[in-house]
């Protein structure tokens, strides 16, 4: 067969079908670092036989991209990448081989052909985060969270890659609150004293990440947790995220990309 | 309770370190069994940081085979860099392992492989946060074996005390062995204790247990003899050999990390030994016969790996790897096979040939010409019959400018300063000869975007070999010499701007030197400089010289001896080196000779192609070489169906 309009000189079959992928950051896998996540997701499309497409150039990569990445650390429920294919596979297919080609606790949960206009990072504008706080008690998280709350602006620092910088805290978080530890969700450990936070947290620049939150709360009312714990050994996990409504709520980025009936089913 | 996970101890501590991810383990290829469904259990380590110490073949080759075997479980730990350490003794939280972070002191073995001496201070940290006790006479049924293999347990002397047995040479029969011993020992009910059990592993005659040989001294400092103290031991403790590696596919799963290592690669050993003689080489030595791996093999074992692992590198390994019967076949039948795929192959290791040049452009046409390496290892055609590396500045001339005139822009060249016998003149060499590297290069290129880099690094003999009776040079000269190099190579601005340098300091080399001929006398000192902080000594940045010369000063002066005594002292022919009794299978007398003759720049040749020669590996070890060409060819592997496949074992 002769060359297609689509595919330059020298060059790379071109990409057929585009689909994105919900995956997660469990357990002690939480400590993967982006690069490392990068690395691990390249390696499972090629032990899968995903038929991954390639851009051109002297060195062809293969497309991946990733619309978010949770902080080294901090766990996750909901984080997304789409993937460029050359030939067309069965996203379900695809979701249970890329699944089993990562290590337990790199989960891929879900896997949607892209249909809809719009890029995934576009339908990202806020995160929900649960908190896990050892050696904090209810009250006095509730104390702290309240504080947070009455204030205008919370500045922290925070050394990022372009420096010290001082932001505020308290403006991008729409909403924060202490969940009683009696009723944290089933199959999260929980060794007693240990305050849970909930938090939805917009997108903005310099990213309000949730060790800037908790910053924030000792800043505002001292909030230390009691030896040997610390803040910097709090348990994040990114429950979701999405598009924030004005209701404030959070809408799946994937939603867009489903089939209008499989909104109802699920 | 005995094998329960310390992680949530441990997990408090991940946020306050660097790259905790190296502590999480969950690696594709990893195995998590259940504690209770194990009779013997086995604990591995390379002792340093994670980054350099997963890729490592040797353990990642014991883990799987024993791995296999129903009753038996194997975990691996690694070095915890000091911020960790720090916090682990803080809250109290024991050495560990990365598969299910479950407490080192917990396991019935605990096997070390050194490739390096520059692990043994490493040892002391992990066997501290163990809590197991750092000197084996202190041990006691309730502690596991500590065992030490690779290539650096040919002379366990220096370790001798915190060591409860050595094992010399190949380690997948040999660790199947000793687990059988292990198993029936525990099976009666652990009869004898601790010094039942290491005197059964003694009896095998492959299993070195130090407590059982005393060391006498001469007045003068040097060794009278090495005596067993107890019936049953033998005299010699001699090397393990695995034959046919067809039989040994291993690794079948390699460790797939998540934290970036310093080899991302599928790496598959094509051939074990050398016999190409190189006097400097403890490892082409210690690894006698030549042992190849047949190329269906090697190809089946270069298709399970990358399926298995994603990898997209292929490292074709060995010590000399272009030397493989049929390495034109499985370079060419390999670049047929995973040609327009995303494949890359290498072949390190390969000697100054044109031969190299041919293989190297088949195994690039999946990929970029990056760079050569050639290790001429001497700067002048003396020094380089000394160390009998056969190679003429002809043949290195017209191999490098073939690279050159082939489309490879950058050549490294790699060197060792220090050599026996070495004047400065013979340094200086090195930049005339990089000099006529870039000059044939531009002439047969007619371009100027070449480059050449010249790497040194330090000679250190080696026991087993023949340079184990040699001096060592002192760092002072060392330094000077490479000083005096750098001169010379710029001293041509216009040769000297395309020629990278590289190089390390003298110091060290002499402390690898103390470790690595050193007697039992040297682990006071390993003991001293540890306690002083010394961690983590493949790192310069954590390497400190005057730390260690403090601890030889503290230390050997009190038993007679000093730092120089055992670095840069030549040896003479009666006295009894400190591994005599240790078998590597390389007749004492040959060894001799063969120094003899590197003193009077006589060449060896190599025994695959001309007659025996009488190292007397073979006869003494009942091995003999294994080589091909067994004629097979590599068939295109036809285009399976394309579809996903769902991996097994993540």
């Amino acid at each position: 067969m002769g060359r297609t309009k689509n595919q330059p000189t020298g060059g790379q079959a071109p990409v057929v079908q585009r689909i994105r992928l919900r995956y997660t950051k469990r357990g002690p896998l939480r400590f993967t670092s982006h690069r490392d996540f990068a690395r691990a997701v390249e390696r499972a499309i090629h032990r899968a036989g995903v038929p991954i497409a390639f851009s051109q150039g002297f060195t062809p990569h293969p497309k991946i991209s990733f619309a978010s990445a949770a902080p080294t650390g901090v766990a996750s429920e909901a984080e997304y990448l789409e993937i460029g294919l050359r030939e067309r596979v069965e996203p379900a297919e695809l979701c249970r081989a890329l699944d089993a080609a990562l290590s337990p606790g790199l989960d891929v949960i879900e896997a949607v052909e892209a249909v809809a206009p719009g890029s995934l990072a576009d339908r990202i504008t806020a995160s929900l985060w649960r908190i896990e706080l050892p050696g904090v008690t209810d009250e006095q998280l509730a104390a702290a969270v309240a504080a947070f709350v009455a204030q205008s602006e919370v500045l922290v620092e925070r050394m990022t890659k372009q420096g010290r910088r001082t932001f505020d805290t308290r403006d991008a978080v729409v909403s924060i609150e202490a969940v009683s530890s009696q009723t944290s969700p089933p199959g999260v450990v929980v060794t007693a004293p240990c305050a849970i936070l909930d938090l939805v947290v917009r997108q903005v620049t310099p990213s309000v990440r949730p060790d800037d939150v908790l910053s924030g709360l000792r800043v505002v009312a001292d909030l230390e947790p009691s030896a040997p714990h610390s803040l910097k050994s709090a348990r994040a996990t990114r429950l979701a995220q999405g598009t924030l409504t004005p209701q404030g709520e959070i809408v799946d980025p994937l939603d867009a990309d489903r089939e209008p009936v499989a909104i109802g089913e699920r | 309770m005995r094998g329960d996970s310390v992680f949530p101890q441990l997990e408090q501590l991940l946020p306050l370190v660097s790259k905790p991810i190296q502590y999480v383990g969950g690696e594709l290829g990893a195995v998590v069994k259940p504690w209770e469904s194990a009779t013997v259990r086995w604990v591995l380590s390379y002792p340093d940081a994670y980054e350099v110490g997963l890729p490592n073949q040797g353990v990642q080759i014991l883990y799987e085979v024993l791995n296999e075997r129903e009753d038996v479980l194997a975990e691996r730990t690694y070095a915890v860099w000091p911020d960790l350490e720090q916090l682990m003794r803080e809250r109290g939280v024991p050495q560990f392992t990365v598969d299910a972070h479950r407490a080192v002191g917990d396991f019935d073995l605990f096997g070390l492989s050194f490739s390096t001496e520059l692990g043994y201070t490493n040892m002391l940290t992990e066997l501290s946060l163990a809590q197991i006790p750092l000197l084996a006479a202190d041990r006691d049924e309730s502690h596991p074996i500590v065992v030490a293999g690779g290539h650096a347990a040919f002379n366990p002397e220096p370790i001798a005390d915190f060591v409860d047995a050595a094992v010399l040479g190949d380690g997948e029969e040999a660790v199947l062995e000793i687990t059988d011993i292990v198993a029936a020992w525990k099976r009666e009910g652990s009869p004898g204790g601790r010094d039942e059990i290491l005197l059964r592993l003694a009896k095998t005659e492959s299993v070195y247990v130090p407590r059982f040989y005393d060391v006498d001294y001469l007045p003068d400092g040097r060794i009278q003899r090495v005596v067993p103290n107890r019936p049953g031991v033998p005299f010699r403790v001699h090397k393990r050999t695995t034959m046919d590696l067809d039989a040994w596919p291993y690794p079948k799963k390699p460790l797939v990390p998540l934290a970036e290592t310093v080899h991302e690669r599928f790496a598959v050993e094509i051939f074990r030994g050398c016999t190409r003689g190189c006097r400097f080489c403890q490892a082409g030595m210690i690894t006698r016969p030549v042992r190849e791996r047949s190329i269906t093999t090697v190809a089946q074992m270069v298709h399970d790996g990358l399926e298995f692992s994603g990898f997209t590198e292929v490292g074709l390994l060995s010590l000399s790897s272009a030397d493989h019967s049929e390495i034109g076949d499985i370079c060419s039948g390999l670049a047929d096979q995973y040609e327009g795929t995303n494949v890359s192959l290498s072949l390190p290791s390969t000697r100054v040939d044109a031969f190299n040049i041919d293989l190297a452009q088949e195994l690039a046409r999946n990929g970029r010409r990056t760079g050569l390496t050639f290790a001429p290892e001497g700067g002048s055609e003396r020094i380089r019959k000394v160390i009998n590396k056969m190679v003429t500045e002809e043949d290195l001339i017209r191999t490098v400018t073939t690279a050159y005139s082939n489309g490879w822009r950058q050549v490294k060249l790699y060197f060792m300063c220090g050599l026996p016998t070495e004047t400065d003149e013979d340094v200086l060499q090195i930049a005339r000869l990089a000099h006529n590297v870039i000059k044939s290069g531009r002439q047969a290129t007619g371009s100027k975007d070449i480059r050449c880099t010249v790497s040194i690094g330090g000679f250190v003999p080696k026991p087993h070999t023949p340079f184990q009776w040699a001096p060592m040079e002192r760092p002072e000269v060392i330094d000077a010499r490479l000083k005096a190099l750098k001169n010379e190579i710029n001293s041509d601005r216009s040769l000297g701007r395309a020629i990278g340098f590289r190089y390390h300091d003298g110091e060290p080399s002499l402390i690898e030197g103390l470790l690595a001929r050193g007697d039992r006398r040297v682990g006071a000192v390993i003991r001293k400089v540890w306690e002083n902080g010394q961690r983590f000594d493949g790192w310069s940045e954590h390497f400190s010289y005057p730390r260690w010369v403090d601890a030889c000063a503290e230390v050997l002066p009190g038993l007679g001896v000093d730092l120089e005594w055992f670095t840069t002292r030549e040896r003479e022919q009666s006295e009894v080196l400190p591994w005599d009794h240790l078998d590597s299978g390389l007749d004492k007398d040959w060894l001799w000779q063969d120094w003899q003759d590197a003193l009077t720049e006589y060449e060896q040749d190599d025994c695959r192609w001309t007659p025996c020669f009488d190292c007397g590996v073979c006869p003494s070890m009942d091995t003999s070489i294994q080589i091909g060409p067994t004629g097979h060819k590599l068939l295109p592997i036809t285009p399976v169906n394309t579809g996903l496949r769902v991996p097994a074992g993540a």
